[in-house]
């Protein structure tokens, strides 16, 4: 490795993970270059937040390795995981505003919680980041005041506050309507140059995430089973991905989740009651 | 029966989970106890929150118990003839059990619930998590100063509680029933002992804070991230509250006023 800023920012090895008896991620490989957005895509249970949890260290592969700006994140102990999770910012999937505080006060949580900075300054940097999500007017408004777009983008300001190096965005655009979503991911991609950070998004939103990602991964059954461009995947005819961008409740992956036959159901065998 | 037994086994053992669970959350609650007091800030709301928001509820009820003791007290005392020792009467059974104890049981339904409540939404709705990936930890920062002011709060409440109850009880037995003012007093203050009486019935209430504070934090901290997880957490916190509160206040009115032989 010769010069370390050519190195992956994100590298995970056959990770394997899942909860309790069930396997979500079974020998997930992926390697992220610094500068990337990168959108993760795949149906709801696929482990896409998972992967999330792994990256910020909040789940602990079964086996496999993590690693993040060259740390193996499951080993790491409380203080430098944590010393790592300033460098990280993320976006929850409803915004995780802190209800009890105000949105300048949300903006200025992590400056007061990691820095020695004076208020006059800590004022004139929310300031900055609200304005680069286009809220500024809205700093005193309760969090219960705003709408999910702009909840989404508020905890956007507070995520980059302390300018990470890597955004990690779980589902950023559901539950938005068209425009509430363009503007989120326009903000995504703005704030990803402007800041020089790498993104990962985990969506199911074909839309957006065509419109700004740099890479697409389509993960299913605890694995990556295509990576590919968006322009790769506009002028893709592969069944499998034809389904994903266009929707298709049944293809290769079925509509039904697995269950005894049907007719013999209805005729009273198996369970599901009476 | 096989099927008994193992549902007994399968109880048995999530009980003990459970138990497990919430001593290793009490030690790692207690291990950032003291961080959170140079918070004086954070803490300071809270005991805002929990202690002076619940003082309406405390001074009312302090003052009817105290009436409803002057009026059964004088009861029960007129047919010995000795009303005039119902100032002592009501000051010692404030002071030892009703106190703590009643202001407890309100502590719990009143600010641990709402605690209960507030973590359990906090952890439901994310914010939780979010503050733990902006590497601040949410037990220092969200959980600690809330046990921390059900601890100061509670002996503090309980004081005022019995105070509240004997001027209940003079406003009853002195100005209605027509007992003297002087006897109601100075028996008061001849048979009300600091240490024995005041000392240890502070000390309950700082053990009862201790119990009411965890309880409902762990509950709230622990609940699972749904509309029902949280209701029947809330639900549990006043159950579990009451229930130690009571079992707690048995075993240390046996070691207080029996000794240990």
């Amino acid at each position: 490795m010769s010069d370390p800023l050519d190195a992956p920012l994100i590298e995970l090895k056959d990770v394997r993970f899942g909860y309790g008896e069930r396997t979500v991620l079974d020998g997930l490989d992926l390697t992220v270059p610094r500068g990337q957005i990168l959108a993760v895509m795949g149906g709801s249970g696929n482990g896409k937040t998972s992967l999330l949890g792994l990256l910020g260290g909040r789940n602990i592969a079964w086996s496999g390795s993590v690693r993040v700006d060259g740390q193996e994140v499951g080993r790491l102990n409380g203080s430098s995981l944590y010393a790592l999770r300033r460098r990280m910012g993320m976006l929850f999937q409803f915004g995780a505003l802190f209800t009890d505080l105000s949105v300048f006060d949300n903006v200025a949580f992590p400056y007061r919680e990691q820095t020695n900075l004076p208020e006059a300054v800590i004022r004139d940097l929310v300031l900055m980041k609200l304005e680069a999500v286009g809220l500024r007017g809205a700093a005193d408004s309760a969090p219960s005041q705003l709408s999910g777009g702009m909840a989404r983008r508020v905890a956007l300001a507070r995520a980059i506050a302390l300018d990470p190096m890597l955004m990690l965005y779980d589902e950023p655009f559901t539950g938005l309507d068209p425009i509430s979503a363009g503007i989120i991911g326009r903000l995504i991609k703005r704030l990803n140059a402007a800041f020089g950070m790498t993104s990962l998004i985990v969506t199911h939103d074909v839309n957006e995430t065509l419109r700004i990602a740099d890479r697409i991964v389509l993960v299913s059954n605890g694995r990556i089973v295509r990576d590919m461009t968006p322009q790769e995947v506009r002028e893709s005819d592969d069944l499998f991905i034809r389904q994903f961008a266009d929707g298709l409740p049944d293809g290769p992956v079925p509509f039904h989740y697995p269950a005894p036959s049907y007719a013999r159901q209805l005729l009273g065998e198996g369970s599901a009651h009476a | 029966m096989l099927d008994l037994l193992a549902g007994l086994g399968a109880f048995t053992l999530s009980v003990l989970a459970r138990l497990g669970l919430a001593a290793r959350f009490s030690c790692s609650v207690l291990a950032r106890v003291f961080g959170s007091l140079r918070r004086t800030g954070l803490l300071v709301r809270e005991i805002h929150f929990a202690g002076v928001r619940s003082l309406a509820i405390i001074l009312v009820s302090g003052l009817f118990v105290g009436m409803v003791l002057a009026v059964q007290g004088y009861e029960v005392l007129q047919r010995f003839g000795s009303a005039d020792a119902l100032g002592s009467l009501v000051a010692l059974s404030l002071v030892r059990e009703l106190g703590p104890v009643v202001a407890a049981l309100l502590f719990a339904g009143r600010a641990g619930s709402a605690v209960t409540a507030e973590i359990g939404l906090m952890r439901a709705t994310e914010q939780l998590a979010a503050m733990d990936m902006m590497a601040v930890d949410p037990i220092s920062r969200v959980v600690a100063p809330r046990f921390l002011a059900a601890v100061v709060s509670l002996p503090l409440l309980a004081v005022i509680f019995s105070s509240a109850g004997v001027i209940g009880a003079y406003l009853v037995g002195v100005e209605l029933i027509g007992i003297d003012a002087g006897a109601f007093w100075s028996q008061m203050r001849a048979s009300v002992d600091f240490r024995l009486d005041v000392l240890n019935g502070l000390f309950k209430a700082l053990v009862f804070g201790v119990a009411v504070g965890l309880i409902s934090v762990f509950e709230g901290y622990h609940a699972a991230p749904t509309a029902e997880g949280v209701s029947s957490a809330t639900t549990r916190t006043v159950v579990i509250s009451s229930l130690s509160v009571l079992t707690l206040d048995f075993i240390l009115t046996v070691l207080m006023f029996r000794g240990l032989n």
